[in-house]
């Protein structure tokens, strides 16, 4: 019972219950307007052949008088199909014709009959019943002459169209009864096997998806997008949990030398100088770990798009120029040779605070590891073509092996597992997500391949930009 | 100097507050929106220090009510959300400096200091001078001692920006934010060295060095005169 309750209360047997009623309405008015034209053309040429009758019999009464109009009337009253005639004394008493008996006051009124009105033919028995329409003459005489015609026909006809109507709309309420139990069944049975599905994964199992049969219906695109958005919500899940375990792992280590050097300090008895500084080894511990902190919660929001709003028309070629102009120093000093080659005029839609911090940690990264070639040297490069716009970032290092480059971008991996270099392990995955938001791709090449020793290492971003 | 700190964390306001003093700054404290507020409304302060998020009311609302009331009065927001949206919604309510917490105090204090002293501002000046250094803002010449110094652009701006705040610690983080625009942190100190190579053009060849490191905040370049 309460399915059926479920099933009349979907939205498609409310759609198509709406759909049935306008259009048995349509259909009845539809038989309506037939059947009166139909009639009105009908009357018409009944009208027309009584009024060309009338003419001929007249001609017969003026002729030959009415001893000849009773002839006439006679004998075209004995003719197969013959039409109604009668011939009446002013009494109303019928002298001559077809008509056994009439409605009484028939012919009291001189031309049409405004009704159709009741007759006996002569042979008739007293149950038959006919109706016709007629024109009524008065004779010079005072005689009454009566030419009519039976529409017992147009009335059958009529009978006939109403029922067919009947039957039609019979047969589309069955109809529409049968496709509302099996549609909406059918509409039933996948929002149950959908709700099945999604108990599921509130149950626990993440990996559930809402089933999708292939036909491309609005079910199937309903189960598409949402499985598209658990999967988005998946993937942020995975990200937020790697964020919990990276804490764990590797946020634990730094704490807990932090600690240890307090404690250190608290013990020893190193005097003023000592202490001071450790304290201030422990103030840049804490700075270390407040950064990657910041870095971690910055890849997550990065990751979780809701910097987009913050997207304008970004100089990228400016924004290249500045941030090569701002390590060049830095690199120089370490005898490292820092160049651009950046093409003019490339703006791209974007965050220009994110681009720049993307750039500034590709190349702060060169810089830690470009040692190695000689003489180490980076280059920042900026190039479009084919409406993509490429930012790379390349030096004559010791290069990424390429089974690790997957590695490399993902959170707190760094290659050099002594960490003896100063860093957070999450400058690319910051690199990473920015171009993802943007809608680019990170790619990591050699960057000289047949250097065997130091290939060096190209960190290209492919950002989608104007043609 | 008279500045009033916004902060519902009594512990943070103490301490700030005991800093503040340390460093010549008179402090009034208010622990939470309505009072602050009040407090910003009655009496007249050298700048404001705003905790975004307090009891009663949003710092935010506060320095907006206060701007429509044509108090312009010098406010930094301190946050949590140290987030570039984050920042842009602070600027917009009408706050002049952003912080994110946690923070240095010596970061803190080189920002209040630079806002406090703004009221009079040095921006109409076109010729900044410190000793025998000149800088000319229209004609972006650079002089010591008579002879012209060559910057690069980047670098007259650097000595811009230090000379508008001569007698004034100015943090790196300063630095990055007005000269290069930049408002993260690089992971390496990029800044020094650009530091020692304006160095190296005004002070190499003559005497007396102007642009002092202040250990654990910044630098700062010698009062002018």
């Amino acid at each position: 019972m309460t399915r059926l309750r479920a099933m009349l209360s979907t939205t498609a047997v409310r759609l198509s219950a709406l759909y049935l009623g306008l259009f048995a309405l349509c259909a009845v008015a539809l038989v309506f307007y037939v059947t009166a034209i139909s009639e009105g053309m009908q009357r018409d040429r009944t009208q027309s052949a009584i009024a060309s009758e009338l003419r001929i019999v007249a001609g017969a009464y003026r002729r030959l008088g009415v001893a000849g109009l009773v002839r006439v009337i006679e004998r075209r009253s004995r003719q197969p199909g013959a039409n109604l005639y009668a011939i009446a004394m002013p009494t109303g008493e019928l002298i001559a014709g077809n008509i056994a008996a009439l409605q009484p006051g028939v012919l009291d009124q001189e031309g049409w009959t405004t009704l159709p009105f009741r007759y006996q033919r002569n042979g008739d028995t007293a149950e038959d019943d006919h109706r016709a329409l007629a024109q009524v003459v008065f004779l010079p005489n005072g005689m009454r002459l009566m030419v009519g015609r039976d529409i017992g026909e147009r009335d059958q006809v009529r009978g006939l169209v109403r029922q067919a109507l009947m039957i039609a709309l019979a047969i589309m309420f069955a109809g529409a009864l049968a496709i509302w139990f099996f549609v909406g069944r059918r509409a039933l049975k996948r929002i149950d096997h959908m709700s099945e599905a999604s108990k599921k994964i509130l149950a626990g199992d993440h990996a559930q998806r809402l089933p999708v049969n292939g036909s491309g219906d609005e079910f199937d695109r309903l189960s598409l997008s949402l499985n598209a958005m658990l999967g988005r919500i998946e993937r942020l899940n995975e990200g937020l949990r790697q964020v919990s375990d990276n804490i764990a792992h590797d946020l634990k280590t730094p704490l807990t030398r932090l600690r240890n050097r307090a404690e250190a300090a608290l013990a020893g008895d190193g005097g003023g100088n000592a202490h001071r500084e450790a304290l201030e080894q422990m103030i840049a511990d804490s700075d270390q770990l407040i950064r990657t902190f910041n870095a971690l919660l910055m890849i997550s929001r990065v990751e979780s798009g809701s910097s987009t709003a913050q997207m304008s028309d970004v100089d990228l070629s400016g924004l290249a120029a500045d941030a090569t102009e701002l390590y060049e120093p830095l690199a120089e000093e370490q005898g490292i040779r820092l160049t651009a080659n950046i093409e003019p005029g490339i703006t791209i839609r974007g965050n220009r605070e994110l681009l720049a911090q993307a750039l500034s940690n590709l190349i702060d990264n060169a810089i830690k590891y470009a040692e190695g070639g000689t003489p180490p040297e980076i280059a920042v490069t900026l190039t479009r073509a084919r409406g993509e716009v490429r930012l790379a970032v390349t030096d004559n290092g010791p290069g990424v092996p390429e089974d690790r480059r997957e590695d490399v971008v993902k959170r707190f991996v760094r290659l050099d597992e002594s960490r003896s270099k100063p860093g957070t392990g999450l400058g690319l995955s910051l690199v990473q997500a920015v171009t993802a938001l943007h809608g680019g791709q990170l790619q990591l090449h050699d960057a000289s391949p047949q250097a065997k020793d130091h290939p060096g290492l190209a960190v290209i971003m492919v950002l989608p930009g104007e043609t | 100097m008279k500045i009033l700190i916004i902060e519902d964390d009594l512990e943070t306001a103490a301490y700030l507050s005991k800093a503040f003093r340390e460093a010549g700054i008179t402090v009034d404290h208010a622990s939470d929106g309505d009072s602050g507020y009040y407090l910003a409304s009655e009496n007249s302060y050298d700048a404001l220090v705003v905790d975004r998020m307090l009891p009663k009311r949003d710092g935010l609302s506060i320095i907006a009510e206060l701007r429509g009331k044509g108090d312009d009065t010098p406010a930094l927001i301190l946050s949590a959300l140290g987030q570039v949206d984050d920042r842009v919604t602070g600027l917009r309510a009408g706050g002049d400096d952003y912080l994110t917490k946690p923070y240095a105090f010596s970061e803190l204090l080189a920002r209040i200091e630079i806002l406090g002293r703004r009221k009079g501002g040095r921006d109409q000046e076109t010729t900044y001078r410190v000793g025998d250094l000149e800088l000319d803002r229209l004609s972006h010449e650079v002089r010591r001692a008579g002879t012209p110094i060559p910057l690069q652009p980047r670098e007259y701006r650097l000595l811009e920006y230090l000379m508008k705040n001569a007698g004034q610690v100015v943090t790196r983080t300063m630095l990055l934010e007005h000269v290069w625009d930049y408002h993260f942190d690089p992971q390496t100190n990029v800044i020094d060295v650009h530091i020692s190579r304006l160095r190296s053009k005004i002070e190499k060849d003559f005497g007396e060095p102007l642009l002092r490191t202040v250990r654990g905040a910044g630098y700062m370049m010698k009062a002018g005169g």
